[in-house]
Order: C-alpha cells, then sequence, then structure tokens
C-alpha cells in the first residue's frame, strides 16, 4: 500500500508531471525520426538533466525511453522505415495493412497494444525489480563478475547480425573502459602520454559518437532514398473484433517482451522479432503475416514496449543495463550520483517507486498522445534530413562539450562517429559497445577482486553456486546462436 | 536487367583475390590494431607482487586484446564460407561529409568553436543539397547560436576562447 502512495506520488508534483509530458513528447518526436531513436536522444538530452534533481532526470529519460520505443511505431507504418530498430517488425504487417488504406487502424492498433505492453511491463518492474535485489544481497564480488559475463555473452544474441561480431564490439567496448588510470594501481593504460586521457574515456562522447554522428555519416550515404508516405486521416481505436482477435496475442507478447527485456543487454528489437514470430506461430491466419495482419502488429509492439519495463528490471536491480537506452539511463543515475542495486531499494524506495510511477504515466500519456496527435507526429517525418542533421550535429557538439568542458571529448566523439559508421557498415553492431564500456569496469574491478579473494586461484569461481549459475546461463547463451544457425 | 548487374557484380567480387576482399581488409585492420596495442600493453608500468591485487594492469587488456584477435579469426573464417553482404559504394557526398568533419577539428582548434559549428552545418546542410539562402543561414547562424546561447546561461556552460566566442564574452 505504502509502495502504491510512492508511485503515485509523481502525480502531485507539478514539475514531475511537467518533466512527464516533456519527456513523452520528446520521446515521440526522436521515435518518430529514423536514425534517432530514444538512445541517441536520451544520450543527447543527458547533459541538459544537469539541471534536473535525480528524480526528474530519470523521470525525463524513461519517459523518453518509453514514449521513443511507441514512436518507431507511427514511421514503420506510414513509411515502411522504422523509427527505431525495435519497430523493424512493425513494418512487416503495419505498412502492408496502411496501403490498404487501413493506416488508422494499424496505428490504433499499435497504441493499444504498446501501451498495453508498457503497462504490463512496469507491472513486473514493480513486482519482480526488489525480488531480483533482495537476491542480490547473496551477491559477493565473484558472483557480480559471473553476472556481468552473463550479460555479455548475452550480447551474442541481439539483433540479427553475426554473433560473434558482437562479442568483438563487445571486447572493445571493455577495452575502451580501460584506458586510463587504472583503478586500482592508478598506472596509465593506452593513455599515449595525452594527460587527457588519464580520466578515461566518457560514456556520452562515446554513445553520441556512436550512434548520432555514425548515423549522421549513414544518413550522408542515403540521401538518394525517398520516401512514400502514406496519408493517414486519424487514429482508429480496435474494433471489438480485432480485440478479439489480438487480446491473447497481446498478452503474450507483452509477457515475451518483459522476459527478453530483463534479460541483461537484450531489448526491444529483440523481443519484438520473437513477439511477432510467436504471434505467427499461434496465429489462426499465419498466411496473412507480412500481408497486413492485425496480429502481426499487436505482437510485435506490445512485445517491445513491454521490453521497456523488463529491461529498467536489471538496470536498477543489479546496475546491468538491460539494453542500450537503459544503459544511458544507468549512466544518468551514475552522473547524479545514484548508486543502482539492492542498497537503492532499501535506501531510497520513494525514488524507485517514483520511477516506476513515471513510467506507468508515460505509457498512458503516449497513449493519448498517440492517439490524438499521430497525424501531428508523423508531419515531422516531413522535415528533411539535411536540414534536420546538421541541427543534431550542434546539439551534440555542445551536449558532448558540456559536461566536463573539454574539447578532447568532441575529437573523441567525432572518432567514434567514424568507427561507429565503418562497424555498422561491415556488420558489427554498437550497441555491444556501449553494454561493454559500461560493464568493462565491473567485469575487471570484480575480476581482480574476486581473485584477490581467491588468493589467485581462478577455479575456486566455480566453487560458487550463484557464479557458477551465471557461467553456465552465460554457456547457454554463447550456444544458442550456434543452435539456431544448425536449426 | 538489374538483376542480372547485380548477379555479375557479386560473381566479380567472388572472383576476387582473398586481399580483395572485405572480410579480409577488415579482419587484417582490427588485428594489426590489436597487436599495436597489444605491444602497447608492454610498456605499462608492473607494480610490486606487494600492491598486486590479482593480476597486473596489463593483463586485463592483454586478455581482452587476444580474445578480439581470436574471435576476428573466427569471423574471417566463417567469411570464407559466407562473404559479408557490404552496401554499395559510398557516395562522393560521404566523403564531403567526411573532410567537413575535419574541416570542423581546424577552425575549432584555430580559430573559433561557435564557427567550426556554423561552418560545419553550412556545409553539410548545402552539400546534401539545400540551396536556399535562408534555410542555410538559419541552420548555419540561427540554430547554432540558439544552441550556443542555451547552454551558456541555462548549463552555465563556459565554451572555449576563439574570435567570436571572445566578442560574446566582452
Amino acid at each position: 500500500m505504502e509502495n502504491i502512495s510512492l508511485m503515485i506520488a509523481p502525480l502531485f508534483s507539478a514539475k514531475l508531471m511537467l518533466v512527464l509530458f516533456f519527456g513523452t513528447l520528446f520521446g515521440l518526436i526522436l521515435g518518430v525520426l529514423p536514425g534517432l531513436g530514444p538512445t541517441t536522444g536520451g544520450a543527447l538530452i543527458l547533459p541538459f538533466t544537469m539541471t534536473l534533481d535525480p528524480l526528474s532526470a530519470i523521470i525525463l529519460l524513461t519517459s523518453i525511453y518509453c514514449a521513443g520505443t511507441y514512436g518507431g511505431a507511427i514511421t514503420a507504418i506510414l513509411i515502411n522505415t522504422p523509427g527505431t530498430p525495435a519497430a523493424a517488425a512493425t513494418c512487416l504487417d503495419g505498412y502492408p495493412l496502411a496501403q490498404k488504406g487501413e493506416a488508422g487502424r494499424a496505428l490504433g492498433m499499435a497504441t493499444v497494444s504498446s501501451a498495453a505492453g508498457g503497462i504490463f511491463s512496469v507491472v513486473v518492474l514493480v513486482f519482480f525489480a526488489p525480488l531480483l535485489a533482495q537476491l542480490a544481497y547473496e551477491f559477493g564480488q565473484p558472483e557480480y563478475f559471473a553476472l556481468a559475463i552473463f550479460g555479455l555473452t548475452m550480447l551474442a544474441s541481439i539483433g540479427d547480425g553475426s554473433p560473434v561480431k558482437n562479442l568483438i564490439a563487445g571486447a572493445f567496448g571493455i577495452l575502451i573502459s580501460t584506458i586510463g588510470k587504472d583503478f586500482m594501481t592508478s598506472i596509465d593504460r593506452f593513455t599515449f602520454g595525452v594527460n587527457e586521457l588519464s580520466e578515461g574515456i566518457g560514456f556520452i562522447p562515446v554513445v553520441v559518437g556512436l550512434f548520432a554522428i555514425s548515423e549522421l555519416l549513414t544518413q550522408s550515404t542515403l540521401l538518394d532514398q525517398i520516401y512514400k508516405r502514406i496519408a493517414l486521416k486519424a487514429v482508429k481505436l480496435p474494433s471489438l473484433e480485432d480485440y478479439k482477435l489480438t487480446w491473447k496475442t497481446i498478452l503474450r507478447s507483452s509477457g515475451i517482451g518483459s522476459f527478453i527485456g530483463v534479460l541483461p543487454a537484450e531489448g526491444g528489437t529483440v523481443a519484438s522479432l520473437i513477439g511477432y514470430s510467436e504471434a505467427k506461430r499461434w496465429s489462426k491466419n499465419p498466411k496473412e503475416f507480412g500481408k497486413g495482419s492485425i496480429e502481426g502488429i499487436a505482437g510485435a509492439e506490445a512485445a517491445n514496449n513491454a521490453a521497456t519495463g523488463g529491461a529498467m528490471v536489471p538496470t536498477l536491480a543489479l546496475g546491468i543495463p538491460g539494453s542500450a537506452t537503459t544503459a544511458v539511463i544507468l549512466t544518468g543515475l551514475i552522473i547524479h550520483g545514484v548508486r543502482p542495486g539492492p542498497d537503492l531499494f532499501r535506501e531510497q524506495p520513494e525514488f524507485l517507486y517514483g520511477i516506476f510511477g513515471a513510467m506507468l504515466m508515460a505509457n498512458i500519456l503516449f497513449f493519448i498522445f498517440g492517439f490524438f496527435g499521430a497525424k501531428i507526429f508523423a508531419r515531422i517525418t516531413l522535415i528533411p534530413n539535411k536540414l534536420l542533421w546538421p541541427m543534431i550535429f550542434a546539439l551534440s557538439v555542445c551536449g558532448t562539450y558540456s559536461l566536463n568542458q573539454s574539447i578532447i571529448d568532441i575529437w573523441i566523439m567525432l572518432f567514434f562517429g567514424v568507427v561507429g559508421f565503418f562497424m555498422r557498415r561491415y556488420g558489427f553492431s554498437v550497441v555491444p559497445v556501449i553494454i561493454g564500456l559500461i560493464l568493462g569496469e565491473l567485469v575487471e574491478g570484480t575480476l581482480r577482486q574476486s581473485l584477490v579473494i581467491f588468493d589467485g586461484n581462478w577455479l575456486l569461481f566455480f566453487t560458487r553456486p550463484i557464479a557458477l549459475t551465471f557461467f553456465i546461463l552465460a554457456f547457454i547463451a554463447l550456444s544458442f546462436p550456434l543452435l539456431r544457425r544448425k536449426k | 536487367m538489374n538483376n542480372v548487374l547485380d548477379k555479375k557484380k557479386r560473381a566479380d567480387k567472388n572472383s576476387l583475390p582473398f586481399f580483395f576482399k572485405e572480410s579480409f581488409i577488415v579482419s587484417i585492420i582490427i588485428v594489426s590494431i590489436s597487436f599495436f596495442l597489444l605491444f602497447a600493453t608492454l610498456s605499462f608500468d608492473t607494480v610490486p607482487p606487494i600492491l598486486n591485487r590479482g593480476i597486473q594492469p596489463a593483463t586485463f587488456p592483454k586478455g581482452l586484446l587476444i580474445l578480439i584477435i581470436f574471435l576476428t579469426i573466427i569471423v574471417y573464417i566463417l567469411s570464407l564460407k559466407n562473404e559479408w553482404k557490404v552496401e554499395k559504394k559510398l557516395p562522393k557526398v560521404f566523403y564531403l561529409t567526411l573532410l567537413n568533419f575535419i574541416l570542423f577539428i581546424f577552425v575549432a582548434k584555430i580559430l573559433d568553436f561557435f564557427l567550426a559549428i556554423s561552418i560545419l552545418s553550412l556545409l553539410v546542410s548545402y552539400f546534401w543539397g539545400e540551396k536556399r539562402i535562408i534555410y542555410l543561414l538559419l541552420i548555419s547562424i540561427v540554430f547554432p547560436a540558439i544552441v550556443f546561447i542555451f547552454f551558456e546561461t541555462i548549463l552555465g556552460l563556459r565554451f572555449p576562447p576563439g574570435i567570436i566566442t571572445n566578442i560574446y564574452y566582452n
């Protein structure tokens, strides 16, 4: 009961409601614009959050996350280009249905299923995160090391890229985290005599470079692409027939999305692909899929939005990001002096339940905005890239500079922008780099501290039941893509 | 017709010697950088055993680099079976955008930070096809100025000195 009152507390604060309102609005705009999305947008907005208190800052980021994930569906349905990677599966049926003159129906279903999936996942978050946090009390350094390794091996199965390439990208991310003074011995590593590198490489220059700048370069190669936009009259709420047809799919995909979201490093993209394929597998009309199936839209959208709440579970309870966007949220928590983990649940329940409540509200708000404003948001896609991306560049440069007021950070951002572009060109996802970077210090720190505890004996890792479980899960995570390929 | 041309292009690509293939070139670049960094780890200081907590500072990065080399070899071996699908040749505008980045670095370092943002915004917008003067002015002067003033006043940011920034601050 007390927790419920903590959850609804943001509703009684005008400031928090304003933050929530703007976060949802901004998230929708970011989600609609192809190439942006909640991860890049979150990274761009992070410096601005320094003017806010920690709760407002995280509410802003989480509302961007929830609304941005949904916003991708608008572009997927109307121009057959996913606004966010998580909306890729929505294109498969959303666009064909819109082509049949039923864009309003397709968007209505996307809005309802996204909100339902999002709300379901917040319920999962409220019940599951405290339980996981309680379990984390049992964790020592070896367990955290094994957990981080499990999180990193999960990178192998993200997206549809090569698992080995994902692992290389993850290892590259950890390698970046080793630049600077070694935190245990203060010995310089990979600084090459550059003093500014002694403090290490910040998260923001890397994430803005890998997402925003590399996307700017990618867009420069797509200038001849012409989007065919389907006109939208109004968003229609699903009919009773549609509800009857899809309620099971929405429920199933919400469960799948929440579960996938909880897994470290997996996010909305994987969730929506699995949600979509499961919707097809259980459907009475699987042949309709790909031709404008309403179940296909419901399956993909409920799953990708359900992954938002799920991904917040390991982020808040363990400090392990559940997705690329939660890695940005995790950075937001850290720069605001909030250390995620079990102690947070014990010491600052009002902060946590405030976030939960805000996420619930964000799902309701984007439902309202989406239902009444999808037509206006769809018009945002008309902003030409030749105007949009130079503006994003100006924001990226100033935002990156603002955190440490260091010009080196801008060089780092540009460097990673170019690296990110070539990585994507040759099939290496940039998401594992971000997850690797954020987990790098945890992996190395817990490994070294564990070795001190074990007196250098590596085999003792396997004598700890929880650590052993995580190692087995890591092994399964590595084997899964191989098994999938053999199938 | 296009399909036939695509097939021909792919066939031409498959007939290339292995050292011209993208998978080989990218793998070689990754392995070379990893070896260079591995070599760099040899120059890391070491700590005496009494201060050494678990492992030496170079051990962890060394392990990572060896892992990257090992995984890159696997990626290359796998590519022998399935050659990477790389998108079309990069257009001229991509290289112009990249050149703008270099220009940005020089202008920001030598002249002025704000000027660098303005010039990059102007050139990128122009090279990407925007020819209308009013929009070019909006993108290169008005928007960067709004961002600049916003960061300066709301976040209390002090931008690095330069010819325009100094005029603003004075």
